[in-house]
């Protein structure tokens, strides 16, 4: 008893190949789009890779640029069997192919449903990746003489300007680390000598940030030193006053820009399963529709298509059963090769 | 005298219909590029409404879309009388339409030319435009408080950010205007009061600039303020130090970008002109080649097209002859001849 029968004429046939042959192209076109956004998605992991400390996995956006790839190529040849499956003299060329092309795109259906599940999961270690990068980028603020690190201040302010905002958690860890170098500070200065020996480690630590901080949208010209004096600002009171630098840390900025990127990349992906899925169907009935002509002669007779040839539960046993005598042929031979040979 | 005479056998007239049918969905397609182009340069001008003085440089864009969509029917038309151009029954229905199509298109085919020259001749006024708004912008920074200037602070910050320019010519701009508000400043500092006092018009002046003129880029933390102070800064030579905020002044910046933009959108421009051009003579030729023919039985002769009948001059005084009737200056010459004529009499 075949699975979801549907009968066939001549008529039905055309629209189920002319339909199926515009739907793969539809995802040649998805498989193109998915190859995009992972090229997209690489390119802004390596715009900030300097916010992860390098540190970033690409296993993603390169999974996404293979199975886009892979997509585009499975699915100009389904386009172009669906072309030729109304001409018997052409189809009878890619028959014995069918059987393998549908195999092949089960696999890739599932590699579709990996790259999805992916997408969602390592959010988390992008997560990981952006607060310990970013805390060496504060860190490393001060170092633009140090070869390797020479950009990590003009990275740090542009990415604080372009996304609103301050430090990793929030603007006080502006305050935990030195990020006015050496270089720049008067050591014979008194006020200087008191804030270094102030901290077991020495560091000239202030109660600033840098102004990349600021937020133009404030209606007070910017206030980035001594945020935590209240007399030295006119009508300035830090606990009640709403600041004008951004309070929002960077850490939670860059990850929900990220992982809005993956979250709507793996929808996407979702839908190409879809449709991959409704293309493997279709296939699967106009090629079984064509085989079961009647009378291959006459082009107008009616056939059967359907999605598997006996029932769910049976090609599932017989599914297990191949595979168990795959693993038992051997063994009935090495059976009988002592047996010859006695 | 002729213009362009050109003899034309049936394969050859049958050739250039076709070839014009697809020249003219491209210039289609052109038309419909010069449109957006429009729209994405008059977008570029809003967005920077507020530093621009006045809405002369509109000119530019608003000439630009309404060529493009005035192309758009040209070489709908274009299409439709080279389908028609070769069936000898269907081709005379268009006869009365060709002269009055041919003077329209040939006036907004200029109008594109024209809208290039423009965009080149209007840099003058678009450099004074935005001297004065910018102007009025660092004036107006500090009213945050005022109604119609609230977000000229903003405006202003995120433009010098942008752009990486700072004041109107240079960073000194900041230096002549009062752009802290009295709302911050405590009148009972002794330093304010000097300061205050130092200048006739009573305006808190410092040698210092916004936040938003900082360079990222600059290996030190940005010194925004007594940039004239060497000794409030340590290891700072004001004269000889490579400041680290930017030294271009935003006007400059704009004018820079805007002229880029627009020098890009004419050089397009040039070549959808020079396609409408190929489009309009080609169907000029076809027009006159066709007319020939009209009327006789075997349609497979060999007949001559021209693009001008008489010599430019003969033709531009037909074309005006109409117009200036209408403007009564032939009018004198009538009622001259009439009185003339009654004397004798």
């Amino acid at each position: 008893m075949p699975f979801m029968p549907v009968k066939f004429n001549l008529q039905k046939r055309v629209k189920l190949a002319q339909g199926l042959w515009m739907l793969y192209w539809f995802s040649v076109i998805a498989g193109i789009l998915i190859f995009s956004l992972g090229i997209f998605f690489k390119i802004e992991l390596r715009k900030r890779s300097e916010m992860m400390d390098n540190n970033e996995s690409h296993l993603v956006p390169n999974l996404l640029i293979l199975v886009g790839l892979l997509a585009c190529g499975l699915n100009a040849f389904g386009g172009k069997v669906c072309h030729d499956s109304l001409d018997p003299i052409k189809f009878s060329k890619w028959k014995p192919m069918l059987k393998t092309y549908l195999l092949l795109c089960c696999g890739f259906n599932v590699l579709l449903v990996l790259v999805s599940l992916l997408c969602f999961l390592m959010q988390f270690s992008v997560y990981l990746t952006l607060a310990e990068g970013l805390s060496y980028a504060i860190r490393f603020y001060k170092d633009t003489d140090t070869p390797g690190r020479c950009f990590m201040k003009r990275t740090l302010d542009m990415t604080q300007i372009e996304f609103h905002c301050c430090g990793n958690n929030n603007f006080r860890d502006w305050f935990e680390v030195q990020w006015i170098s050496n270089r720049y500070l008067d050591m014979s200065n008194d006020v200087v000598k008191d804030r270094v020996l102030s901290n077991v480690e020495g560091k000239y630590l202030m109660d600033s940030v840098p102004f990349s901080c600021c937020n133009p949208g404030s209606p007070r010209p910017c206030i980035q030193h001594h945020l935590t004096n209240n007399s030295a600002h006119y009508d300035y009171d830090h606990r009640t006053e709403e600041l004008n630098i951004w309070t929002r840390g960077c850490l939670e900025a860059l990850f929900s820009y990220y992982s809005s990127l993956m979250s709507s990349i793996g929808v996407f992906v979702l839908f190409a399963i879809i449709l991959e899925s409704v293309d493997m169907a279709g296939l699967k009935y106009l090629s079984t529709a064509l085989e079961t002509m009647a009378e291959p002669e006459n082009p107008e007779c009616e056939s059967e298509g359907w999605l598997l040839e006996k029932g769910v539960k049976e090609t599932f046993s017989d599914l297990l059963t191949k595979l168990k005598t795959l693993g038992r042929t051997n063994q009935v031979e090495g059976g009988d090769a002592p047996e010859a040979n006695t | 005298m002729v213009v362009m005479k050109m003899k034309f056998p049936f394969q050859k007239r049958v050739k250039l219909a076709q070839g014009l049918w697809i020249l003219s969905w491209c210039a289609t397609v052109a038309g419909a590029t010069t449109f957006t182009l429009g729209c994405i340069l008059k977008t570029e001008l809003r967005r920077r409404a507020e530093v621009m003085d006045n809405q002369d440089i509109h000119i530019v864009p608003n000439t630009l879309m309404i060529v493009g969509l005035a192309s758009l029917g040209i070489n709908y038309f274009a299409s439709k009388i080279c389908q028609d151009a070769l069936d000898a029954g269907r081709f005379p229905r268009w006869k009365n339409f060709l002269k009055p199509y041919f003077a329209v298109s040939c006036f907004f085919t200029v109008l594109m030319l024209l809208a290039v020259i423009m965009s080149y001749a209007m840099k003058g006024s678009l450099e004074s435009s935005l001297k004065a708004g910018l102007r009025n912008g660092i004036r107006f920074y500090k009213d945050t408080d005022t109604p119609g200037r609230c977000f000229q602070k903003q405006n202003i910050d995120r433009l010098q950010m942008e752009f990486q320019c700072c004041g109107n010519n240079d960073f000194r701009d900041w230096f002549e205007v009062q752009w802290i508000s009295n709302r911050y400043l405590d009148f009972s500092s002794k330093e304010v009061k000097d300061r205050i006092k130092s200048n006739v018009d009573g305006r808190y002046l410092v040698d210092g600039v916004p936040f938003s003129c900082c360079n990222p880029s600059s290996p030190r933390p940005c010194m925004q303020y007594q940039l004239t102070n060497n000794s409030a800064h340590y290891n700072y030579d004001y004269q000889t130090e490579e400041l680290n905020i930017y030294l271009r002044g935003c006007r400059e910046a704009l004018v820079n970008y805007y002229m880029g933009l627009m020098n890009t959108i004419g050089a397009g421009v040039l070549s959808i002109f020079l396609l409408q051009g190929s489009v309009l003579v080609s169907l000029r030729l076809l027009q006159t080649a066709m007319e020939a023919v009209a009327g006789k039985e075997n349609t497979e002769i060999e007949t001559e097209g021209y693009l001008l009948e008489k010599g430019v001059k003969e033709t531009i005084m037909e074309y005006l002859d109409p117009v200036l009737k209408f403007l009564l200056l032939k009018n004198q010459v009538e009622e001259g001849s009439a009185a003339a004529t009654t004397t004798p009499t």
